[in-house]
């Protein structure tokens, strides 16, 4: 099968959609593409990128545990990012409060630690199972390829139950992202919010990894709501923008790889990458436009 | 939006206390204290470190109890009358790069702790929304920050950022602004802008405003009365009569020098080193 | 056990690069960059990769592409330190060319490209050569030394860079240094530890230390010990059990490290407080 691209969308469109492996891709893609802008949003605002990135990659000792305690994959993934959410957001509490205040340090040492346990973890138990160690390029760098339909729909219900949560607490995670101390004195439930919020992060990275991968799933978390944070400080908006830049990133990424012999994965960080350094530029730009412009003090 | 209540039962008082002691830890930090916060009085806590002003706050707060003594805030018990107190406590200012805008933050004090979706769909909720922009556009005319609320916080001055902190406070018509150490990162000509802004926020709004400060000098101009806590008592008055040398040197047990600058300022020599309490500011059972 | 040449070489390179790993990362930790650290290791293994695909020795590429990549960081960041969206966009696009690169290897030669992507990920300490294993030691022992040399003024810059800067230290060069040293000892134990495994020999002994005791002596010879006891202690046992590779065994110690480390700090500011 060595479809060739014809250049007119709606030909495209349809080779793209003859085969039902794509559908389910395209379907599954779009899913991925929203649950992570909106969870991503939050996560580039509250910095936790470093957190995020830790979870994603633990899909490798949930994938490698499932196969090894006879567990269905999706099964082992939730676990195991679910563990290290708790893990994370355990010791997050014994740090100093503030982004770069005292604590900064000591709460990414925890992460790290985190990370690196589970991927030893995750190491031993392919070792204990002794699997073929090709899977193991598969676990880290997915498929977008090979999602069934029961997949996809998991990924719907895992999706619509995260992002009723972050509906939910739209505000109060908001408010309490933005001003701890304030939110606290308002009596806000800070430790569960920011517990809350990491598990909803870890099942968002759950259900994206098993189509991006562990190591690429972090590309659309960070990517697009980052760039559109550069465009717009408005929450709304900027949810908005996020999801559309994902979207976009998406379908162009599958809608290329389906024409062209390199994997999907390297399309999408790709795209996602270009999305926010055009962002970037066009901020950049901005300011120096304004600048220019009115004598701004 | 609260509107607030106009009534017989209005409460003369914003805040009094009658012989109200703390304890923490098995430690007495104040005992006997009484005092009277006016309607629309603006009022200073001061003291050395250590003295039990944020105790104070607390306990006005409703976040401790008291060992004994009385305390009832707009006429009812603390807890009741905590949904008409706007209370900015102590902040790190924000990080350079947080990138949302000071309207943002205003709004969040007026929504953010509204748990569900944030979309108007009936006509009473689009009525309701419009009704708080206009809240939100009033508020920051007051505080003087429309120049600078649609830029990101970070960007922000520690006095501006200052003002905006003040008016997510006030956006919900409060009746009561509690403020803990609002002055102390700022340099002078802030302090003194800070003070006149809540000076007329007083009398405009019609809110009583109690804050804790370290140095009476930026708002000598501007109070109604001073508390000053030493020595584990409180005593209060204009602050020409309490900032005195026979009046602390009472307060703290010990010779209390009162001086005055040639330009006004107010300056205390002599003060002991006050108990202090090692604790991680954000424990909740720190005492200053 | 110490019969064996592979298991001499092996603890050889693991001492030193456990000392670089605990010393440099006291550091690491203290300037919160163990997230370009972490870019920096996925990037190391990229570079091998795309070594192998031109046909070089792979580490070339793992050199060659960290140090780039530690050089865009310092460039694009304020003291040398780079924003954590940068970061995390830009490995998360390296990551992305990893995947294309992998996929060219795979179609390009046969087999053993599965077997050489893991190496890099996961380490294969018993299987350094002899000099492989001294220069390993070389770099790790240099990596301390270096910033055992500079440590007071690296201390300055970190805690106070305007302050280092007025004292005429240069604060913006040693910024760029650390970095470029964090690539090598990132370049060089990436084949001892693993790519993946490293930020743990990194951060977790670093963080125990942390958590220890907050003076600077104190700590980096508590981090620098945690570091090299986890090391001696996982190469041990995943001699006696053939199961356990000795990455996960050395991450395993050094990470129970750290979880005692907090457990203890814990325990003792509850104490403190009674």
């Amino acid at each position: 099968m060595n479809p060739t691209i014809s250049l007119n969308p709606i030909d495209d469109f349809n080779a793209l959609t003859t085969y039902p492996f794509m559908v389910n891709a395209l379907e599954a893609g779009t899913i991925v593409a929203v649950l992570a802008a909106v969870v991503g949003w939050y996560m580039v605002l509250r910095r936790q990128s470093f957190a995020g990135h830790t979870l994603s990659v633990m899909a490798f000792p949930g994938a490698a545990g499932a196969a090894l305690a006879g567990l269905p994959t999706a099964l082992g993934y939730y676990l195991a990012c679910c563990a290290a959410a708790l893990f994370m957001g355990g010791a997050r509490s014994s740090h100093g409060l503030g982004a770069r205040g005292r604590g900064y340090g000591t709460e990414t040492a925890t992460i790290a630690t985190v990370q690196t346990v589970g991927l030893a973890a995750g190491y031993l138990f392919l070792s204990l199972n002794s699997a073929v160690l090709g899977d193991t390029e598969t676990l880290l760098f997915g498929t977008f390829l090979g999602v069934s339909r029961g997949q996809v729909l998991t990924l719907l219900l895992v999706a619509i139950a995260a992002l009723a949560l972050m509906a939910l607490a739209t505000r109060p995670l908001l408010l309490e992202t933005i001003d701890p101390e304030g939110a606290r004195a308002r009596g806000l439930p800070v430790a569960a919010l920011d517990l809350g919020f990491l598990l909803v992060l870890a099942l968002a990275v759950a259900a994206t990894s098993q189509i991006t991968g562990a190591l690429l799933v972090f590309a659309l978390l960070v990517a697009p709501p980052a760039a559109a944070q550069q465009l717009t400080m408005r929450p709304g908006l900027g949810l908005v923008l996020s999801v559309v830049f994902a979207l976009a990133v998406v379908w162009l990424g599958l809608g290329v790889a389906y024409f062209s012999i390199y994997p999907v994965g390297f399309y999408v960080t790709t795209f996602a990458f270009a999305v926010y350094l055009a962002a970037r530029l066009w901020h950049a730009t901005a300011r120096h436009r304004h600048r220019d412009g009115h004598r701004s003090v | 939006m609260t509107i607030t209540a106009l009534g017989p039962d209005r409460a003369t008082t914003a805040a009094q206390l009658v012989g109200a002691s703390v304890r923490l830890a098995g430690k007495r930090i104040f005992a006997d204290v009484a005092l009277t916060v006016g309607r629309g009085q603006f009022v200073a806590v001061l003291g050395p470190n250590g003295a039990g002003k944020s105790t104070l706050m607390r306990a006005i707060l409703g976040l401790l109890p008291l060992d004994s003594g009385s305390v009832t805030v707009l006429g009812r018990p603390p807890a009741q009358a905590r949904a008409a107190i706007g209370y900015l406590p102590q902040r790190h200012s924000f990080d350079s790069s947080t990138r949302i805008r000071g309207i943002d933050l205003v709004r969040l004090g007026l929504d953010g702790t509204r748990w569900g979706i944030p979309v108007a769909l009936t006509a009473g909720a689009r009525h309701r929304r419009k009704a708080e922009s206009e809240r939100i556009s009033q508020v920051l005319d007051t505080v003087g920050a429309t120049a600078y609320a649609d830029r990101a916080i970070g960007e922000l001055s520690g006095g501006e950022q200052q003002r905006l902190l003040i008016a997510q406070a006030l956006v919900r018509s409060p009746e009561l602004l509690i403020l803990d150490e609002p002055l102390d990162s700022l340099d002078l000509p802030n302090q003194a802008s800070v003070a006149e802004l809540l000076r007329r926020i007083c009398t405009s709004e019609y809110v009583s405003v109690l804050l804790v400060a370290h140095d009476v000098n930026p708002l000598a101009g501007y109070l109604d009365q001073v508390i000053y806590m030493a020595g584990g008592h409180a005593t209060s008055g204009p602050v020409d009569q309490v900032i005195t040398s026979a009046k602390l040197s009472e307060l703290y047990g010990t010779p209390i020098e009162v001086l005055k600058t040639a330009d006004g300022r107010l300056v205390v020599v002599g003060q002991p080193e006050a108990p202090h309490y090692h604790g991680d500011r954000h424990e909740h059972d720190g005492h200053d | 056990m110490f019969a064996h040449d592979f298991v001499r070489n092996a603890y050889l390179a693991g001492t030193f690069i456990a000392l670089g790993c605990g010393v440099v990362g006291w550091f690491v930790v203290l300037r919160g960059q163990l997230f370009a650290g972490d870019a920096l290791t996925h990037v190391a293994f990229v570079g091998a990769i795309a070594a192998a695909v031109v046909g070089l020795d792979e580490r070339v590429g793992l050199f060659v592409l960290t140090l780039a990549v530690a050089g865009g960081m310092a460039a694009l960041g304020r003291r040398g330190q780079a924003d954590d969206v940068v970061i995390g966009t830009v490995f998360a696009w390296i990551l992305g060319i990893g995947v294309l690169l992998l996929a060219v290897l795979a179609t390009s030669s046969e087999g053993g490209t599965g077997i050489a992507a893991a190496n890099t990920l996961f380490g294969s300490i018993y299987s350094l050569s002899p000099g492989g294993s001294r220069l390993a030691a070389a770099i790790g022992l240099a990596a301390s030394v270096g910033v055992l040399l500079a440590l007071r003024p690296l201390l300055l810059t970190t805690l106070d860079s305007e302050l280092a800067t007025v004292r005429g230290v240069p604060a913006r060069a040693l910024g760029v240094g650390f970095l470029a040293l964090l690539a090598v000892v990132t370049a060089e134990s990436t084949q001892a530890v693993g790519a993946l495994l490293l930020l743990g020999l990194l951060a977790a002994p670093a963080g125990a230390a942390h958590r220890l005791t907050a003076s600077p002596y104190r700590g980096l010879a508590l981090s620098a010990l945690i570091a090299v006891v986890a090391m001696w202690g996982g190469l041990a046992l995943s001699y006696q059990f053939a199961s356990l590779p000795p990455s996960s065994a050395i991450i395993g110690l050094a990470g129970s490290g750290y979880a005692g480390a907090t457990l203890f700090a814990h325990a003792r500011v509850r104490a403190r407080h009674r």
